[in-house]
């Protein structure tokens, strides 16, 4: 992880923070409801992502190079796209908290086009499903999670062929 | 690598990563509430326009998936067509306009543009496909 990438990081909270000191003065109602969610949302986000970094912290520890490479990399074939829909499915967790685990893994040789798989399946995740299903039947449910499973794969491809690895 | 080196790359990520992530709830929590309440009235029914306008919907909202399925469900009770809901859904949880920052600094602007245009197109093409497949059933 670069100096250059940690400063625009902190530029951008800057400049969110600049945005919602502008919105207080001018509407100090709307800043305070975006506040609560603000609050209420991280308190949900937070346990995940210390989950997420201790994922990383293993994957450091016991995941070899080599290991990443040969499952996940540019020779994984068939296996490497199997492996990422189901670790897709079976990972918990929104994109934004899940992206610094799939950079890591991408500096250690995982494929960029396995990254697009994995980004693009956020919505098959066995936990939520009842959840959908009883919003929408299961009906849907299972047609939806196909589909999804389907073009994540269809855009990895497209990926794979517009960037190269 | 060793337990301080593997402590030394996770600290390095998390630097780059809570600031990204404490900013982009930040400014979802902004913009929710600006445009959720116009969610119930753009909807027509319309095959092209509704999946479009959800997807749309879908990529300026943002949230766990389990959210917008709530908030589809809400929105399908005060009449928006399934098409649309179905749109909004996969566009939630697959394509983040306010997630683009984070997404450019982990992966590149090629990447991230080329992701979320993707997944932009899939999640309406998915929606019209399973709303027809379901009606034809």
């Amino acid at each position: 992880m670069s100096e250059k990438k940690i400063s625009v990081a902190w530029k951008f909270l800057s400049a969110v923070g600049l945005i919602y000191g502008l919105v207080l003065v001018f509407n100090q109602e709307l800043a305070l409801e975006a506040w609560g969610d603000f609050v209420a949302t991280l308190g949900r986000v937070l346990p995940m992502v210390g989950i997420v970094f201790g994922l990383m912290f293993f994957i450091n520890l016991f995941l070899k190079q080599a290991t990443i490479k040969k499952h996940l990399g540019r020779d994984s074939g068939i296996k490497g796209w199997i492996y990422t829909v189901i670790g897709s499915i079976f990972v918990v967790g929104p994109p934004y908290v899940l992206m610094p685990m799939l950079s890591e893994l991408r500096n250690q040789g995982m494929k960029t086009s396995l990254t697009a798989v994995f980004l693009s399946n956020r919505s098959v995740q066995p936990v939520y499903l009842p959840v959908m299903a009883s919003y929408f039947g299961w009906k849907y449910t299972l047609l939806v999670s196909f589909f999804i499973i389907s073009f994540s794969i269809l855009s990895g491809l497209i990926v794979s062929k517009i960037i190269k690895e | 690598m060793s337990v301080k080196e593997s402590l030394s790359s996770v600290w390095r990520v998390a630097l780059t990563a809570l600031p990204m992530i404490v900013g982009i709830l930040l400014l979802v929590s902004l913009l929710n509430p600006v445009f959720q309440k116009y969610y119930p009235s753009v909807f027509s029914g319309s095959y092209f326009w509704d999946p479009l306008l959800g997807a749309l919907a879908g990529s300026i909202a943002f949230g766990i998936p389990v959210t917008s399925y709530i908030v589809g469900g809400e929105l399908l009770q005060k009449g928006v067509s399934l098409v649309a809901i179905t749109a909004f859904i996969l566009a939630w949880a697959t394509v983040g306009l306010a997630m683009l920052p984070i997404e450019i600094n982990f992966f590149g602007k090629k990447f991230a543009f080329l992701r979320n245009g993707l997944n932009f197109i899939n999640s309406i093409i998915i929606a019209v496909l399973t709303v027809i497949i379901l009606n034809l059933s």
